[in-house]
């Protein structure tokens, strides 16, 4: 047998559906592939053996008792830390939720193990999913795996670079800004967001509600359409759960693998250009635009003229609504509790907490929203911002009545070296610039490696109108046929 | 600070009283407001509760939509416009009895607003404008122990008990009510007293103020006659209906006489103590908590049908003051007999009494005497007594098919009253049965007459009153079981005497 953990999880559930190879010789391959790698990448901050063997004995069994399985039955999957998992260690990458064990799964958690798929573990994050590169992590950077004195991308970093170094074929990440596109690019991996509300949101640990989306990351386009399905649909336990079926992104991505675009009209936003990525990715992004006008695609630019305005108004809404959301951190129920030494009050005990338990970008993010949401300057703030937002979605739907996608680099640069931003949280923030305008409107976006500069991936990004996800699968697996996949070196 | 309060007269006579209520009333939905957790009141302390209304992390309210419906029955029934759109908001402060750290709750777009009731204090109606009425979670409750008196002053520890965390709770809010004068404490409690009124003939809540299903706020100022609105303060634990009439009143007198010595009210928080009927302060709102509301981002802007809302009002039920006002004519009372009826919360009882074939004036001679006495002596509710309107019917039909005269019945509820069972079964069960056999009556009269020769001697010879004696000793030697009018028929026939 060839090494599985090579293969695409279209591959490995054609394995376990013939009986070719069992789920546990697949788990077990991948948790070797973990224990040799991971030392190196610290994509992993809880690998759980014991519970990825169990649940793939049971996917064998189920297949000995002539069960029907699913289509990514017996394929291993790496969870970002943001997703509840029911007696697993859920950290969001903080401090402050450091050996707390949640007593219920999250929805996409649940609809996992129902589709047959084996939890490898938890993949490591930017706390709370706010950053770009993984270095917010409470618990050490992720490495890239095309070189590892480079971020992966974030927040989900730990996602991307565990699909990059073969530790898992499908990860599940979480997009409040670009935090599965941006690390799918700097990986050289796929990561979609889905509309949002098209995943449910139950059991993510909030950043900022009106924004937060998971979704799927593969090493192939098809994969991440199979997960997307897995994963998807309407969820009673969310609110905002849109209550339509799933579009099919399966069929659309087989669709797209033909190669063919013909009749399809794609925009460049014309406010992307100027100096807003760096020349590699920039040259990248442009020979990707020949290969899909080759495909057959037609190719318009189009002005979205409150683009430029997407980057404030996200760091308005984004780190307001995280204000509240991280409000119930306080040591009281679940979680770190610091300085309770039976003199000190209530009070002093949860800002002792909270100090503790959050790292700096969080804590500039909380204030950030706290000053944003203050009496006197909600209008002029958070008030602002959401009629940019407005004003965004309406930029969206505009270009959507003349394209059928978008199209731009998915992050202006590539892996940067780690260390490289961190003292200047606005270069961080920039490496968002194309991918926080369809959170703020709510549409989906997918990356695609469409090339390499400096021996390091770019993707592509496609931006699809609302509960249209399925054509922006078939303009990634187009390209993804003509470009193909990118391998990175063996570690 | 010891100040002589000054009498109550003097104080309207000088100053005009503006009074405001906020309410909480605790829906009695099955479930709480975003998740399937039940809503019973008690319960072992956390163990009515699960990961959304503990606000653990991922967690995500679901509006109940049996309390949006409810909440907008209560608008309706208090005269408001419901909103056609409206959203939730978020309320931000920290307290370890709200899981999340912020109150899901309402701001500038309430789910019903500007109405009114109208509510009767001495005769006169007084309409009370309704600013707003907003649907929200309850908190959990902070247990303070090894402090003096349950406050966080002085304990050693607090415990939260999270199982009403959750629940869903309408919070009523009246605009400023001017010009009552020296009825401001009296209005304040009519106030509430009819509000819950209107929500118990709602079904949307047990409104019991003990359990704290029903709680309020109370705020008073003063102002001299022509100057403006003077600074109120906001008067809370305020836990029954004595309470809030007391509260304001309270609140009046300590506020005339700061104002009397030259100093001015500080905007704050007070709390109202039972035991002595006068309030201490509380947090000063001067250093108010900006609790950044914002639109609630997990849940989706409620938008009620408005032909829906149209059926939710036509099936409202009579408001209980027009339906007080049918029963006093259909029971031919007074206006002080209807109100010693309404004072001794009797309405509903004698209502049902009679709808289970009782007559009204036999169905309120039973509440208002018997079971009031009662209740008065053991201090109950007299819906608590442990008598149904269905046994009291049934007692009173006995009496009127002339099985139990008013003595017996009166046993006979005894019985009731202390759960032995239906008034038929306990006259059976104890043979307190009128006595109706003439043979074994007839018996007791010849035994009487023959006891007593020198008495039935004085009936004979037309002494007829005299036969009262006798009457006196059949109904001993019968354990009063016989009809008295029967005996003395039987007497009387006996000696060839007329009545």
């Amino acid at each position: 047998m060839t090494d599985v953990t090579a293969m695409t999880a279209t591959q490995i559930a054609g394995l376990v559906a013939t009986g070719a190879a069992s789920a546990v010789e697949v788990t077990q391959a991948h948790l070797d592939r973990i224990a040799a790698v991971d030392g190196r990448v610290n994509a992993f901050l809880h690998v759980d053996t014991e519970g990825a063997l169990a649940a793939a004995r049971d996917v064998d069994a189920r297949r000995a008792a002539g069960a029907e399985l699913g289509p990514l039955a017996g394929v291993p999957v790496a969870v970002k830390d943001v997703l509840t998992t029911k007696g697993v260690p859920t950290t969001v990458g903080s401090k402050i939720l450091e050996g707390w064990r949640p007593p219920y799964d999250s929805t996409i958690v649940q609809r996992l193990r129902a589709a047959g798929t084996v939890m490898l573990g938890k993949t490591n994050m930017d706390e709370f999913a706010m950053g770009s590169s993984t270095e917010y992590s409470a618990y050490g950077p992720s490495r890239n795996p095309w070189d590892t004195d480079r971020i992966p991308g974030g927040s989900g970093g730990g996602s991307a670079a565990a699909l990059a170094a073969y530790e898992a074929p499908l990860a599940i990440g979480s997009d409040t800004g670009g935090s599965i596109r941006q690390p799918g690019a700097v990986t050289g991996t796929v990561g979609a967001k889905p509309t949002y509300g098209g995943t449910s949101r139950y059991g993510l640990v909030a950043f900022s509600s009106s924004l937060d989306t998971p979704g799927p990351c593969a090493r192939t386009v098809l994969d991440a359409a199979l997960l997307h399905a897995a994963i998807g649909g309407h969820d009673p336990r969310d609110s905002t759960s849109i209550p339509a079926p799933v579009p099919d992104v399966v069929a659309a991505a087989k669709l797209g693998a033909t190669g063919d675009l013909s009749g399809v009209r794609l925009g460049i936003v014309t406010e992307f250009g100027g100096e807003g990525a760096e020349p590699g990715v920039t040259a990248a992004f442009n020979e990707a635009v020949d290969t899909l006008t080759k495909l057959g695609a037609e190719i318009v630019e189009i002005s979205c003229p409150h683009f430029r305005y997407a980057l404030p108004a996200y760091y308005l809404i984004a780190p307001s609504e995280c204000s509240s959301n991280l409000a119930r951190f306080d040591g009281v129920r679940f979680g770190l509790r610091t300085g309770d030494d039976g003199n000190r009050s209530l009070e002093e005990v949860m800002s002792l907490t909270r100090e503790a338990g959050f790292g700096p970008e969080v804590k500039r993010r909380i204030m950030l929203g706290t000053y944003a949401l203050s009496s006197g300057y909600y209008d002029a703030y958070y008030g602002q911002a959401q009629k940019v937002r407005t004003l965004i979605t309406r930029d969206f739907t505009a270009a959507f009545e003349r394209v059928d996608a978008l199209i731009s680099p998915t992050t202006p640069f590539v892996a940067f070296p780690l260390g490289a931003r961190t003292s200047d949280p606005y270069q961080m923030y920039l490496a968002d610039l194309f991918t926080i305008p369809s959170n703020l409107y709510g549409g989906p976006g997918i990356s695609v490696p469409c090339g390499l500069s400096e021996g390091l991936p770019v993707g592509l990004q496609v931006m699809a109108p609302t509960m249209a996800d399925d054509r922006m699968y078939r303009v990634a697996a187009a390209l993804e046929s003509a470009v193909g996949t990118l391998t990175p070196p063996t570690m | 600070m010891t100040t002589t309060l000054p009498a109550y007269d003097e104080v309207v006579a000088r100053y005009e009283p503006v009074i405001g209520l906020e309410t909480h009333v605790e829906l009695g939905t099955n479930t709480k407001m975003w998740c399937g957790c039940p809503t019973d009141f008690g319960g072992e302390p956390n163990t009515r509760v699960c990961p959304v209304c503990l606000g653990l992390p991922g967690s995500l309210p679901v509006a109940n939509s049996a309390a949006i419906e409810a909440t907008i029955r209560i608008g309706l029934a208090l005269n408001c416009s419901i909103a056609q759109w409206c959203r939730f908001a978020r309320k931000n402060y920290f307290y370890p009895d709200m899981p999340k750290n912020f109150q899901i709750s309402q701001y500038d777009e309430p789910l019903c607003f500007d109405g009114y009731l109208d509510v009767e204090v001495d005769g006169e109606l007084v309409r009370i404008g309704i600013e707003r009425v907003h649907l929200e979670e309850d908190t959990g409750k902070t247990l303070h122990v090894g402090g003096a008196t349950g406050r966080i002053h002085g304990a050693t520890e607090s415990l939260v008990d999270y199982n009403r965390a959750g629940i869903p709770l309408v919070e009523i809010v009246t605009k400023p009510i001017p010009g009552t004068g020296a009825l401001a404490p009296e209005v304040a409690r009519a106030y509430v007293t009819e509000l819950r009124d209107v929500i118990r003939s709602l079904g949307v809540s047990d409104v019991r103020m003990e359990e704290g299903s029903l709680r309020c706020d109370v705020n008073t100022s003063l102002n001299l006659p022509g100057e403006e609105w003077g600074t109120r303060t906001e008067t809370k634990n305020v836990n029954s209906l004595r309470s809030v009439e007391r509260a304001v009143r309270s609140e009046m007198l300590r506020q005339a006489s700061v104002l009397e010595a030259g100093g001015r009210i500080t905007q704050e928080t007070r709390h109202f103590h039972e035991d002595t009927g006068d309030t201490t302060p509380g947090r000063s709102k001067e250093t108010a908590t900006d609790y950044r509301y914002f639109p609630e981002p997990d849940l989706v802007p409620i938008a009620p049908d408005p032909a829906w809302v149209a059926e939710l009002k036509a099936a409202l039920p009579e408001l209980p003051r027009l339906h007080r006002r049918r029963l006093q004519q259909a029971w031919g009372l007074s206006d002080a007999d209807m109100q010693s009826v309404l004072n001794a919360g009797a309405v509903e009882l004698i209502e049902q009494t009679v709808a289970a074939g009782a007559s009204p004036a036999a169905a309120r001679k039973w509440w208002l005497g018997e079971l009031s006495r009662r209740a008065n002596e053991t201090g109950v509710e007299l819906a608590d007594i442990g008598a149904t309107p269905a046994q009291v019917a049934e007692l009173q039909g006995l009496v009127d098919a002339g099985k139990l005269n008013d003595k017996l019945a009166r046993t006979v509820l005894e019985g009731v009253v202390a759960g032995e069972g239906s008034p038929t079964e306990i006259m059976t069960n104890r043979n307190l049965e009128v006595v109706s056999d003439t043979g074994a009556l007839t018996a007791a009269v010849d035994e009487a007459i023959a006891a007593n020769p020198a008495i039935a001697d004085k009936v004979r010879s037309g002494k007829v009153a005299a036969a009262g004696a006798l009457v006196g000793a059949v109904m001993k030697t019968t354990r009063g079981q016989a009809d008295a009018q029967t005996v003395r028929t039987l007497i009387l026939d006996r000696l060839n005497a007329q009545s």
